[in-house]
């Protein structure tokens, strides 16, 4: 039995300076038809390096729930809550309206913005942030944040990231990147080149670490790099397969998938001590296990009924119930942050696509609609669900609204871009 | 194809023109790198003569008039089993293994592009048991083959048809 007991490796992180070529772009795809009208007046200030109403008005476009006014509807432009003559917004059906003004403090920028609710004529929101210009995109999207909350009751989700692989090339000029950016497809930054396949990145729970398999020695491992320092330690290489990690919810565990002792089994791994806990024993594969929000269970693929379809593993108790009923091919899901709903790939008649099923109720709903969806990924508030799809012969990252009323997508200049992860909350 | 030294030289030299073409801001180091890793890291400039060296090195010269020329089989959907018209390969594999007991191999297991790339590794797997199966009840030692599954990841052909599945859905011989 081989074990890698505290085996570091120094790697190095790649400082891509804001690639422009390298972000994704959004596009949305699908609006919903429940959208809240909302105007984000262009921000007061002068010579600001980046058009923070835009910011804020594409987070809240991209989550589905909001409509926003377009510019050019625009009667007035005020900068403070005091200057708003309501009668102009609602003129334009704008249910609620944000306006803000940037002063420059030093070498900072000073924020000040505030949400109001045009029917009501009163201010739900008022803050003043600072930022300096290189946070300033992170300044709108705590706005946005604070915004979506005021409005939905729900988190927002915007000052998140997401981690991605690509490939580019052919046969063996081949090459795979993990990379991590903004939730909103901005400031990307390759952490891992490889010329040998990349899958399966997952966010640690706090945000500062990716696990990951990358089969860089012809072998596929897992390792776990951090994410700001690039520092990492291969986590498991045992002979055969490992893969597909998901942390636990405290941190401390790494769930995965090893054929050491034959077929695809699952394991627990305890970060600290390095000791494996083997779970499933059968003769089938089981693989992308995925850790319940109460940490008291694991969702799992199997195809111990023939089929891949999903199950639940009870920590405690050893328990496995099967989860999924509809369909011959169900894999890779994932629970939403209540544990309510399970998101998984389904294949339906028209091929592969990202699936919502209600546990309570077992009834299934396909959200997407491509036909080689894949890797779906819960945004941490659970409004959204990111997915593999493709866009021609690209593989380019989706979104969808976890209603399925409103979907994006995030092509890249070049290449394939693939299994998205949507970080946890970073603040 | 498969791992021919000079060839994977030059795409990773190649590979290594396209990153710092498109890459004007370059790369930093800070951390050392770890010898043991070939072909994957951080600074592009590092990268590619780590990969080049390490990956390309493994010289097997001495056996590689004997090794027999098609070293790919394909596979079924969704099935491990081997076909008929296949297994004169496998056994002209057996044959070359038997008759040099220092000879290696690796069966690397591939699917096609379709379903989740998880469960895929483990399809891939299968065929590549299945090839090792079949290989040592011709008589090969277990410790001349190695199973390695790449599930999708290294699709032969791209695209989403039946012809690139077909083509996808397969074992590498690599020795």
């Amino acid at each position: 039995m081989k074990r890698y007991l505290g085996l570091w490796l120094a790697a190095c992180l790649l400082l891509f300076v804001q690639q422009a070529q390298a972000n994704l772009t959004i596009e949305i795809t699908r609006g919903s038809d429940r959208a809240i009208p909302i105007a984000i007046v262009p921000f007061a200030g002068e010579g600001l390096p980046e058009d923070l109403a835009r910011i804020v008005s594409d987070d809240l476009e991209r989550s589905g729930q909001f409509e926003p006014l377009p510019r050019d509807s625009m009667i007035s432009r005020p900068a403070r809550g005091e200057a708003v003559n309501y009668r102009d917004w609602r003129a334009v059906s704008a249910d609620y309206l944000v306006v803000a003004e940037v002063t420059a403090e030093g070498s900072d920028y000073r924020v000040r913005y505030e949400l109001l609710d045009v029917y009501g004529e009163s201010r739900l929101l008022g803050e003043v942030v600072t930022a300096d210009p290189q946070r300033l995109r992170a300044a709108a999207h705590y706005i946005s944040d604070q915004v979506f909350e005021a409005i939905t009751g729900i988190r927002g989700a915007f000052s998140t990231r997401i981690a991605y692989v690509t490939a580019q090339g052919a046969g063996d000029a081949r090459r795979y990147g993990l990379h991590i950016a903004d939730a909103d497809g901005r400031n990307s930054q390759q952490i891992l080149d490889s010329d040998q396949p990349i899958m399966s990145p997952a966010w640690s729970p706090d945000g500062t670490k990716l696990a990951y398999v990358s089969f860089e020695t012809e072998r596929p491992a897992i390792y776990i790099q951090d994410v700001t320092t690039g520092q990492r330690v291969r986590a498991s290489s045992f002979t055969g397969i490992n893969s597909a990690p998901a942390w636990s919810p405290d941190g401390r565990q790494l769930a995965m998938s090893l054929s050491r002792d034959g077929q695809p089994e699952l394991y627990l791994m305890d970060i600290a001590s390095r000791e494996f806990r083997r779970l499933t024993d059968n003769s089938a594969i089981d693989t992308e296990p995925s850790f319940a929000p109460d940490g008291r269970s694991l969702v799992f693929t199997s195809d111990r009924s023939g089929g891949p379809q999903l199950y639940r593993y009870d920590l405690a108790s050893g328990r496995v119930e099967r989860l999924t009923f509809t369909g011959n091919y169900n894999a890779r899901g994932r629970l939403s942050p209540d544990g309510e709903s399970l998101f998984m790939i389904h294949r339906g008649n028209r091929g592969y696509q990202v699936a919502r099923q209600e546990l309570e109720s077992g009834r299934l709903v396909t959200l997407t609609e491509g036909r080689w969806d894949e890797s779906p990924s819960v945004a941490p508030n659970g409004s959204m669900v990111l997915f593999a799809t493709q866009q021609g012969s690209a593989g380019i990252l989706g979104a969808v609204s976890a209603d399925g009323r409103a979907s994006f997508r995030l092509p890249a200049a070049r290449g394939d871009v693939r299994e998205p992860a949507w970080s946890p909350f970073l603040n | 194809m498969q791992f021919k030294p000079y060839a994977r030289s030059l795409a990773i030299a190649l590979s290594l023109a396209f990153v710092a073409g498109c890459s004007s801001t370059g790369g930093t180091q800070d951390g050392s790198m770890d010898g043991s890793r070939d072909g994957v890291s951080t600074s592009g400039a590092a990268n590619g003569q780590v990969g080049g060296v390490g990956v390309g090195g493994t010289g097997q010269n001495g056996q590689q008039a004997g090794i027999p020329g098609v070293r790919t089989i394909y596979f079924d959907y969704d099935s491990e089993r081997i076909r008929g018209e296949f297994e004169p390969v496998l056994n002209a594999h057996a044959q070359y293994l038997r008759n040099n007991p220092s000879a290696r191999v690796m069966l690397q297991g591939h699917t096609d592009e379709r379903g989740t790339r998880e469960y895929n590794l483990g399809l891939g797997e299968r065929r590549a048991k299945a090839v090792e199966r079949f290989l040592s009840v011709q008589g090969v030692s277990p410790s001349q083959l190695e199973v390695v599954s790449y599930g999708e990841e290294r699709p032969a052909v791209s695209g989403y048809n039946e012809d690139a599945y077909a083509q996808n859905r397969r074992v590498v011989f690599a020795y």
